[in-house]
């Protein structure tokens, strides 16, 4: 089966989380952002089903059912809020919405 | 086996950079799609059949859905494109080629299974649910609970808001 040394595998999670972090913070369209933590997300299930398949243990599978039900929550959420924010403001620039910036 | 591994996981940077590059939120969305798919296709060669199958069914199904409905909805990234110009193979060549890559990387992978998988190496999903139904049940409760939360939070914020006025201030 599968012989690639988990170092590599664990390299490869650690660029996608890497991917979606530089386009968390270069984005602004914060349909961009929820993607990119999207990305993030799933980088992070990937480094628990490779350390369940390293250890032969079903735990990490069930880690990865649970970040899929936090993701699922988290999207939901996240939408409904974008369409408010556009609803509001007409755009979904993440710049635009400083409300509660302090001005001086 | 090895060398399906790097083509996925290749496959799965391209497209992830790709998708947070793009300036169509529509392709970038599609990039996205093809990114968990590679993504699945790792699991896959994990001796992780069922998360595979949770990939494709939950992340590029469900998820992806919701994000393109709101996309659509929004009616970002496409003001002013002609339906000759979506069609224009610049738009699509890249996607479908990665994607093709990638089903002939799942093709292989299946047929290339040398005899049948040792049941000690594949952790099968049986071993999944009684693990989650057993060890983690109070953590699938409390997964529910949260579930129940995102359901009423997603009703509330989506509703539209009536003007309300209170009845003291209503003229008739």
């Amino acid at each position: 089966m599968l012989t690639v040394p988990v170092e590599i595998q664990i390299l490869l999670a650690g660029i996608l989380f890497l991917l979606g972090l530089i386009g968390l913070l270069v984005r602004r369209n914060m349909i961009f952002m929820l993607m990119s933590i999207e990305v993030m997300f799933n980088s992070a299930g990937l480094v628990f089903v490779i350390a369940g398949t390293h250890w032969r243990q079903p735990d990490g599978q069930v880690m990865f059912i649970f970040i899929l039900a936090v993701t699922a929550v988290e999207v939901a959420i996240a939408l409904a809020l974008i369409l408010q924010v556009y609803h509001h403001f007409k755009t979904l620039d993440a710049d635009s919405v400083n409300k509660l910036r302090d001005h001086n | 086996m090895n060398l399906l591994f790097y083509i996925a996981a290749t496959i799965a940077i391209i497209s992830t950079i790709m998708a947070i590059s793009g300036r169509n939120a529509i392709h970038s969305l599609l990039f996205l799609i093809l990114s968990l798919l590679a993504v699945s296709v790792i699991f896959y060669l994990l001796n992780a059949p069922f998360i595979a199958a949770l990939e494709v069914i939950i992340y590029a199904g469900a998820i992806m859905v919701l994000f393109i409905f709101v996309t659509m909805m929004l009616n970002i990234g496409m003001e002013g494109r002609t339906e000759k110009k979506w069609l224009s193979p610049g738009m699509w060549i890249a996607p479908s080629l990665l994607a093709a890559v990638l089903l002939a990387d799942f093709i292989l992978a299946i047929t290339h299974v040398t005899g049948s998988p040792s049941v000690d190496q594949v952790i099968l999903p049986k071993q999944v649910g009684i693990s989650l139904f057993s060890t983690y049940l109070l953590a699938v409760e409390i997964a529910a609970i949260l579930l129940m939360a995102g359901v009423i939070g997603a009703y509330h914020l989506g509703s539209q808001k009536k003007k309300f006025t209170h009845r003291f201030m209503i003229k008739n």
